[in-house]
């Protein structure tokens, strides 16, 4: 009789510890399409895929993450895990200093995200990834004080033309992309150097001419979205301020002729044109960093 | 040299009349002091503007960096001293604290408001800055301001110390110190700072440096006296 009221007590006991983790959790669901994502769920997802990065607290910290100047062999550029718990996230389809969509965090685990240690989560299906989405919402209380901002509302995209991308190029130099991303695009402007994310860590700026994916998607939309929102957290800014809809789509089509070795329809109507095919052509150096191989 | 004192002589100024204005009690405590550092500074060095034709020319000199700004006296400058605990929490006033960067600096490099005051950021220069205050409470954002955009407002629901940068231009830093009453003062010149019409009571007064981080001490306020406070920072050279 005894021996049972005692386990009776640690099973209460236990319980009791659990209660404030389990009901944290439950109390969050998310809604991608269909599809309705369970924190419970998640949690169990989340120790089994993410925390080796992402931390055993989602601070960023997991153990496969070594911070720079930690070990001999650390690379410079070391990006750090995203640190639920600051909740300021890169890929948005809100406005910059706003939390993102559910759909947007759900978007970043089907994709990946380039240029980092996070692969694209496409092995997984729709509920485990709505899931995961749920529970990453439980690491910081802005999800119960904020909502996510309002969804940048993107027209639809004009038609391609040549005056198009010349205006997109004019923007570029206006509004001073290439002081971080280079005046030809390959992420080697004047301050590119220098720039250092939130945590104080050296980052790049996107080079164009490498590679077709950019951090936050593939799509011209995507793309439109990047420079309007801002990569929170990074050293790039948000123009929705700056930019009217309409220039906005010209200055997207004039960066993916900067994707000197990725066909798209933006190239091929540029390299069509006399201007167009000069600068793609002086765009297209070869060879190394150091200048060897360099053809003349 | 002379032009940046003035303006920051200008800033307390419109700091203290401004508290004088929104607490409108004639008469109350004075708490007044003078932030000093001991130990040596960092040495400012001239900041190289070159990458930036359109601001480098605005100097004769090269302006130096500001992390550390001290006076004859061993003073040190750009110290905010407010009431972190004691005084009640204040409605934000109607008037907009204004952050303007020109010659690609900070005008003024420490900036305070209250909780929910309207913040308006300038950019007097023909170059593009970005403004991207580095906030861990409230929530950080990164906006880009060609020359001759309209006013960056916002304001901020929580009190914080935020680091303000701007990205492309890695030598601006600045402060934006988010404070929850209007008992606040930036010492300027000679260290000194003033904080008037202070009701009867006992008060935490917080002195915080970009660099060298906070110090509080606890003053008890009868009457109308002044009382004298003040705070000493441990400078280091690098």
């Amino acid at each position: 009789m005894r021996k049972m009221n005692i386990s009776k007590c640690l099973v209460g006991i236990a319980v009791l510890l659990a209660a404030p983790l389990l009901v944290s959790a439950q109390q969050v669901e998310t809604h991608i399409g269909k599809v309705t994502g369970h924190a419970d769920t998640g949690r169990q997802l989340y120790f089994r895929y993410c925390w080796g990065c992402h931390g055993f607290h989602g601070t960023g910290t997991g153990e496969n993450w070594i911070p720079t100047g930690g070990f001999p062999d650390t690379p410079n550029l070391n990006i750090q895990p995203r640190n639920f718990v600051a909740a300021t996230f890169k890929c948005r389809s809100t406005p910059t200093g706003t939390l993102p969509t559910d759909q947007d965090l759900y978007n970043s685990l089907v994709r990946g995200l380039t240029m980092s240690n996070m692969p694209s989560w496409i092995t997984l299906t729709n509920q485990n990834r709505a899931d995961l989405v749920a529970f990453i919402k439980t690491f910081s209380d802005r999800w119960k004080t904020d909502k996510p901002g309002p969804e940048l509302s993107v027209p639809a995209e004009p038609a391609l033309t040549v005056q198009s991308i010349q205006h997109g190029k004019e923007l570029f130099t206006k509004l001073e992309c290439w002081k971080c991303h280079g005046p030809e695009g390959r992420g080697d402007g004047p301050s590119a150097s220098t720039l250092t994310d939130s945590n104080d860590e050296p980052i790049r700026p996107y080079n164009f001419a490498a590679g077709s994916r950019f951090k936050c998607g593939t799509t011209n939309h995507d793309l439109y979205k990047i420079f309007m929102t801002g990569l929170d957290g990074t050293p790039m800014p948000s123009f929705a301020d700056v930019i009217k809809p309409e220039d906005a789509w010209d200055l997207v089509h004039y960066l993916r002729t900067l994707q000197v070795y990725h066909k798209s329809p933006e190239l091929a109507l540029w390299e069509g044109t006399k201007e167009g095919a000069e600068i793609v052509k002086a765009q297209k150096v070869r060879g190394t960093p150091t200048g060897s191989g360099v053809n003349q | 040299m002379r032009k940046k004192h003035r303006n920051l002589l200008l800033a307390v100024v419109v700091v203290i009349t401004s508290s004088m204005i929104t607490s409108a009690r004639p008469s109350g405590g004075t708490i007044s002091g003078k932030i000093t550092y001991e130990g040596t500074p960092a040495k400012q060095k001239p900041i190289d503007m070159s990458k930036e034709p359109t601001c480098a020319k605005q100097y004769t000199e090269p302006p130096t960096t500001e992390t550390v700004v001290t006076g004859p006296n061993n003073a040190l400058d750009n110290v905010v001293v407010y009431i972190s605990a004691g005084a009640p929490d204040e409605a934000a006033p109607s008037k907009a604290a204004v952050f303007t960067q020109k010659g690609c600096r900070y005008m003024p490099h420490v900036l305070a408001f209250q909780v929910n005051q309207e913040l308006n950021v300038l950019n007097d220069d023909q170059t593009s800055h970005n403004i991207h205050p580095l906030a861990k409470i409230n929530r950080e954002w990164n906006k880009s301001q060609p020359p001759g955009a309209p006013p960056i407002v916002d304001k901020y629901d929580k009190a914080e110390m935020i680091p303000v940068k701007c990205n492309i231009h890695p030598w601006m830093h600045g402060t934006f110190a988010v404070l929850k009453n209007s008992h606040y003062a930036i010492s300027s010149g000679d260290g000194g700072f003033t904080l008037p019409n202070l009701p009867p009571g006992k008060y935490t007064v917080t002195a915080f440096h970009e660099s060298y981080g906070d110090q509080s001490q606890e003053v008890t306020i009868t009457g109308s006296e002044t009382k004298t406070v003040s705070f000493t920072f441990k400078a280091k050279p690098y």
